[in-house]
């Protein structure tokens, strides 16, 4: 059951510092409203995945890693290989986060993250095939959040990206319903590069990628996830907010622009 | 996905779907509220093929009492799809899916309440999915708000829920079943359609930004359709009631 949040733990006085700042267009840590904080990603970082990534997005710390496994196909899609996104909140992360089963916010990011890759066909899951209805490759992306300062969804969906995009896994051919690995190693079969963008709404300024402060006093968020067409693939709000349809088309603008912007800072090589 | 879409066809020469509806075109709806005894508030609705049921308590006692906010009533909301809703058996434990749902349903709900009026309280709002047919977030959280509203909680208004997608490359509205499965974008939208503002926007597929654009006018055009029929439900509950109320005086009189 979905219960209402305690509500953030930001004293009165520091959530007005905040809502007053953005009112005059200025924020807690000098970025103007639009402006993503700094963004590094490391590839290759675990050397027994088949693929991982780290990423800062300012001081928040992210990093995934992808297992490549063989497995039975499900029945509506035989022929096709199977993507599994799951999240962590592991508790070194943040003073709240707790051990034990995902919650809600951690089911919810690991979705967001699954639909962007799995809409704009970043996988194509057709070439992990090892034999129709019997065999295919199942590709395991599991996103570990190990310093939380806000904008989590953008921070994983750029670590799950650069956890795809350095995977490796050797070639194959298939003998008797069983794949035979070569010596010769390959990529895993690419074919789109979604790239996630985070918005807060508070007060009534609209901001790009909230840090934590201003996560815990925003009324909502949304998400929009863009393939390097430009198209959307993935979209969620979240939050107690409300957002007018105008807010929202201007949302989607800006995060198509801001996207191509990262898509290029961070994966110069394949876009 | 992709393959399927070069061998159906999901709209016809004369622009109508397999259903026989037009693009912009929203399924029957039937609306019945305060059908459940036991419960403060509910509302069973079909929407095309969809069956939910949604059912309200409170406000009620916080329990456990930890869970209570000082300021404001505690918000709870659990979307659930029965076994034999859909063609393959569905476990009843509740599903990753089935989580997040149960969270966007409730950001969706929340801004409509006035939970501030019931601090240390909770209202616990369960969403029954009897048989499944695409849209069943939206339909359950059209449902849940006639069930809120039923139960006599305060709000500041209705929320109607409809979702938009594309299929054959067509932007189109209320999405069926096969169209769900087979099409290229679905597009669930809630709003308050009074003050107009969105509180609950999910995608998933593929959408240019014009697309998207269309996709939302008419997802909200529909909202508001549906606010009519929510409304109209709520009249054909009360107004009997209203005469009965009217009569009881001259009898206590006479």
């Amino acid at each position: 059951m979905s219960t209402t949040r305690q509500s953030s733990p930001v004293a009165k006085l520091e959530q007005k510092t905040i809502t007053d700042l953005i009112s005059k267009g200025k924020r807690v840590d000098d970025r103007g409203t639009l402006d993503y904080r700094p963004t590094t990603i490391t590839l290759g970082i675990i050397e027994k995945a088949n693929g991982s990534a780290q990423v800062y997005l300012g001081k928040t710390k992210v990093v995934a890693g992808v297992k490549i496994e063989t497995g039975t196909p499900f029945e509506d899609t035989p022929n096709e290989g199977i993507l599994t996104v799951n999240s962590e909140f592991v508790p070194i992360a943040s003073p709240n986060f707790e051990s034990g089963p995902p919650d809600e916010n951690s089911i919810e990011l690991a979705r967001v993250v699954d639909r962007g890759i799995r809409e704009s066909k970043a996988i194509d899951l057709k070439k992990l095939c090892i034999e129709a209805g019997k065999k295919v490759f199942m590709v395991f992306v599991d996103i570990y959040i190990l310093d939380h300062d806000g904008n989590l969804i953008d921070a994983a969906a750029t670590a799950a990206l650069g956890a795809l995009v350095s995977a490796k896994m050797h070639e194959f051919d298939v003998k008797n319903g069983e794949p035979r690995f070569k010596e010769k190693i390959m990529s895993l079969p690419m074919k789109n590069y979604p790239v996630s963008i985070t918005s807060a709404k508070i007060g009534g300024a609209i901001l790009l990628d909230p840090c934590l402060e201003e996560e815990q006093v925003m009324s909502c968020r949304l998400t929009v996830t863009t393939d390097k067409d430009n198209n959307i693939c993935a979209m969620q709000k979240g939050g107690l907010g409300v957002l007018t349809p105008d807010e929202i088309k201007q949302i989607v603008s800006t995060s198509i622009a801001k996207a191509k912007d990262l898509r290029a800072k961070i994966l110069p090589n394949v876009t | 996905m992709l393959d399927n879409q070069n061998t159906i066809r999901l709209i016809d020469d004369n622009g109508l779907r397999v259903d026989g509806r037009r693009l912009d075109e929203l399924r029957p709806i039937k609306i019945e509220v305060g059908i459940l005894d036991k419960a403060d508030g509910s509302a069973y609705l079909e929407h095309g093929r969809n069956k939910i049921l949604a059912a309200v308590y409170g406000p009620r006692e916080a329990h456990p009492k930890h869970i209570a906010l000082s300021d404001r009533a505690v918000v709870r909301c659990r979307y659930h799809m029965a076994p034999f809703s859909t063609d393959e058996r569905k476990s009843p434990a509740p599903s990753r899916r089935e989580h997040e749902l149960s969270k966007v349903i409730r950001e969706s709900l929340e801004p409509a309440i006035m939970s501030e009026y019931f601090p240390r309280s909770t209202i616990d709002i369960f969403i029954e999915v009897l048989q499944a047919d695409a849209g069943t977030r939206c339909a359950g959280i059209t449902a849940a708000a006639l069930a809120l509203a039923d139960a006599g909680i305060p709000m500041r208004e209705l929320v109607s829920a409809c979702a938009a997608g594309k299929i054959d490359g067509k932007v189109v509205l209320d999405l069926s079943d096969v169209e769900d499965k087979k099409g290229d974008a679905d597009l669930p939208v809630a709003l308050m359609p009074k003050s107009n503002v969105v509180t609950l926007l999910q995608m998933d597929g593929s959408l240019t930004e014009e697309e998207f654009v269309q996709a939302m006018e008419i997802s909200t055009g529909a909202c508001r359709k549906i606010y009519e029929m929510q409304r109209e439900a709520l009249r054909q509950k009360y107004h009997i009631v209203k005469e009965q109320e009217k009569e009881e005086p001259s009898e206590v009189s006479a």
